[in-house]
């Protein structure tokens, strides 16, 4: 620790230097990681959409096409799936329109503090189901559970007006309380899930919604 | 503790500062568990203040008190040690003293917020106005800058303090490491809409706080009170602390990997996070080891030299030692408990992380921080030898116990999560319902509600102690003068 150290084991000098080196190493590490996964999810765009480019987070006109959730050999889980055109909320969203809805979307996602009950992409609250492939939630599908409860035509439709009203719709005794969202605020929120659905998140959550009319109906799955 | 506005010993203004930020922590602390019993109570009863004070809400200022009583007890803990440390009274500790007024009422501002306006609409006013609706950076931007601004004061003193004063190993990685801590903040101040983007730099901040930075932190921390209360060897502890510097950003910079395996992020980090997150826990248990050992050691040569006890400050080395082996056990057995990806695909945001993060923020946070106000109390009532009183001891125990069966509570809760909703069902919207009724998730978080009432009466005796302990022994010494 001194002058006449015996030792390197007990030297201050060379474990200030070690620590200095090994940080600086994980440092330059972390930044060059994060600047190639920055260029891999940044959001892609409308070209990529119709030219069939697979990005890890698609542009916001992806709320124009079907998206479906596939186990994909190659990479042992399931991944997004974007498919042909589907009409949401009517009508075909341009660009820029899908752009604003998303970012009305997104802040209202912050706004409404959504984060301190349900998880997004696994991240925030533990109180209220995960939201991360909310739009492909089977409950939500035409003849699901859900949509019937709110009497809509569409997905889309049935969880804005749930949005819009939660607490009519009570699902469980847990419920979700008014939060004021309004009509449009409602779209920008469902367009926001839509998008988060079609985000490459390498598998998770696994095994997404499968079995749980068959769990509900009792008796065996042997089929 | 309050008392010690009266009665105060302290010859620094830099101390006296510190208690002021002492005392602000302990009240956050009450305001977390309160919100976290309302939390625990709405789990089991769904219906508990219902539309009026929704869960949202309640988990919202509960995990904020957390991190700004912790924030605050951190800065106390600063400017307690730096007289210490440089050898001089802290340079513009009255602009210190400016900032901390500012930081408080801009903080009860933002509850006062939070609590009586919860929501806005979605536009940008509601995230630069009332909050910003990311879990633990929920502050709006106005007070982030508030923050910034107050920090900036507090870097500023810290930095032209060491400049001038003492240069020792502890504060040389307090200096480097408080400005990693204070610049990360940055990395969630922005807003954008890719979600991926916005968690990205979101565990920037989160991550490097509590896996790195908090942690060398902490090690700091124990460095300089291992001094002040067992009299260990400046050298000794310097060397363990460049140790801790090393494998703690060694392990846990990179370790940010294991948030990336599911936000969108490449799947490289499934290998990168595990590994370097699988290392986290071993300073931990070096950390450990280090206290223990060191507190044997200079017992033992205390001994020899013909005294009875080495200790001059019972309650905050209890603490400490809570710190070193719930820091180990919070962090590290229950980090690497779900850490691997393979388990991590199923555990991901269910009540295992929150097991978890209950055990780790106590473990490594809660306790030293606790420990350092009694070194404070210490100091503000001029006492040589405190010791611990029938409250410490009730306060350590009821707490300890109360966090660690919140902690198997949460445990039990997270495998009839991870099981029944994640493997067996698939995590849909009525996939975690079936699981969250199961009556023995039910019974798990109903027990998870009891240790919440135990942490919290334990918390009473903790205050109680901390009002009484410092005036109580200032008489016992001048009986014994």
């Amino acid at each position: 620790m001194d002058k006449e150290n015996l030792s390197v084991w007990t030297s201050i000098p060379f474990w200030r230097r070690s620590a200095a080196w090994v940080t600086g190493f994980a440092v330059m590490l972390l930044i060059w990681l994060s600047f190639d996964t920055l260029g891999q999810i940044s959001m892609g765009t409308d070209e990529d959409l119709k030219n069939g480019i697979t990005k890890r987070v698609p542009g916001p006109t992806v709320i124009n096409y079907e998206i479906d959730y596939k186990m994909s050999e190659k990479r042992g889980s399931e991944v997004p799936v974007i498919g042909k055109k589907e009409l949401f909320f009517g009508k075909e969203w341009s660009e820029q329109e899908a752009a604003d809805l998303l970012h009305l979307g997104k802040l209202t996602s912050q706004a409404k503090n959504c984060m301190n009950c349900h998880t997004l992409l696994g991240n925030g609250g533990y109180y209220a189901p995960d939201l991360t492939k909310a739009w492909l939630d089977p409950a939500w599908r035409e003849g699901g559970p859900l949509q019937g409860m709110t009497g809509k035509d569409t997905k889309e439709e049935a969880m804005a007006e749930f949005l819009m009203h939660p607490s009519q719709y009570p699902t469980h005794a847990r419920m979700m309380p008014d939060l004021g969202i309004t009509a449009e605020e409602a779209k920008g929120l469902v367009a926001f899930l839509k998008h988060m659905s079609s985000i490459d998140t390498n598998g998770f959550p696994r095994n997404f919604s499968k079995t749980v009319e068959q769990f509900t109906a009792g008796g065996t799955n042997a089929r | 503790m309050l008392a010690s506005i009266k009665s105060n010993h302290l010859q620094s203004e830099s101390k006296k500062l510190g208690m002021m930020y002492f005392r602000v922590a302990i009240v956050l602390f009450g305001a977390q568990l309160l919100m976290g019993l309302i939390a625990a109570i709405q789990f089991i009863m769904p219906g508990f203040l219902f539309e009026i004070f929704d869960f949202s809400v309640a988990r919202m200022v509960h995990i904020n008190a957390l991190v700004v009583w912790m924030l605050y007890a951190m800065l106390g803990a600063v400017y307690y040690m730096i007289p210490d440390e440089t050898g001089m009274e802290t340079v513009g500790v009255g602009l210190g003293k400016l900032a901390f007024w500012v930081l408080t009422v801009a903080v009860t501002i933002v509850v006062l917020v939070y609590i009586f306006v919860q929501v806005g609409s979605g536009s940008e006013s509601t995230i630069w106005l009332i909050n910003e609706g990311r879990e633990y950076l929920e502050a709006p931007r106005w007070a982030d800058i508030g923050i910034v601004v107050v920090v900036l004061v507090f870097y500023w003193n810290v930095f032209t303090t060491f400049m001038k004063g003492q240069k020792t190993g502890i504060m040389t990685v307090m200096v480097a490491n408080l400005m990693a801590l204070a610049g990360l903040y940055l990395a969630g101040m922005f807003y954008t809409d890719n979600i991926s983007m916005d968690q990205f730099w979101w565990w920037w901040v989160i991550h490097l706080w509590v896996e790195a930075t908090w942690e060398v932190f902490v090690g700091t921390l124990a460095a300089y009170a291992l001094i002040k209360i067992i009299n260990a060897k400046r050298e000794i502890v310097e060397m363990w602390l460049w140790i801790e510097v090393l494998m703690l950003f060694g392990s846990g910079i990179l370790g940010l990997g294991h948030h990336y395996f599911w936000i969108g992020t490449p799947e490289y980090w499934w290998e990168i996070g595990a590994l370097f997150s699988a290392l986290e826990p071993v300073p931990l248990v070096a950390m450990f080891v280090h206290v223990l050992y060191d507190w044997g050691k200079e017992q033992g040569i205390a001994e020899q030299e013909g005294h009875k006890n080495v200790m001059r400050n019972g309650p905050a080395m209890a603490w400490i030692v809570a710190n070193a082996f719930g820091n180990f056990l919070g962090a590290g057995v229950w980090g690497f408990f779900h850490t691997l990806p393979q388990v991590n695909i199923y555990t991901h945001g269910t009540q295992f992380t929150a097991a978890h993060g209950h055990l780790a923020f106590f473990g490594a946070y809660a306790t030293i921080l606790i420990g350092m106000m009694y070194l404070g109390l210490q100091g503000a009532y001029g006492i040589k030898t405190l010791k611990a009183t029938f409250k410490s001891k009730m306060g350590i125990v009821l707490i300890i116990s109360g966090v660690l069966g919140m902690t198997v509570a949460l445990t039990i809760a997270g495998y009839e999560q991870v099981l029944v909703e994640r493997a067996e069902l698939g995590a849909g919207w009525n996939a975690f319902f079936a699981a969250q009724e199961l009556p023995w998730y039910v019974q798990a978080q109903t027990w998870r509600a009891i240790m919440g009432v135990v942490t919290f009466v334990g918390f009473i005796y903790l205050v109680w102690d901390l009002l009484t302990i410092g005036k109580q022994a200032r008489l016992a010494q001048q009986a014994e003068a």
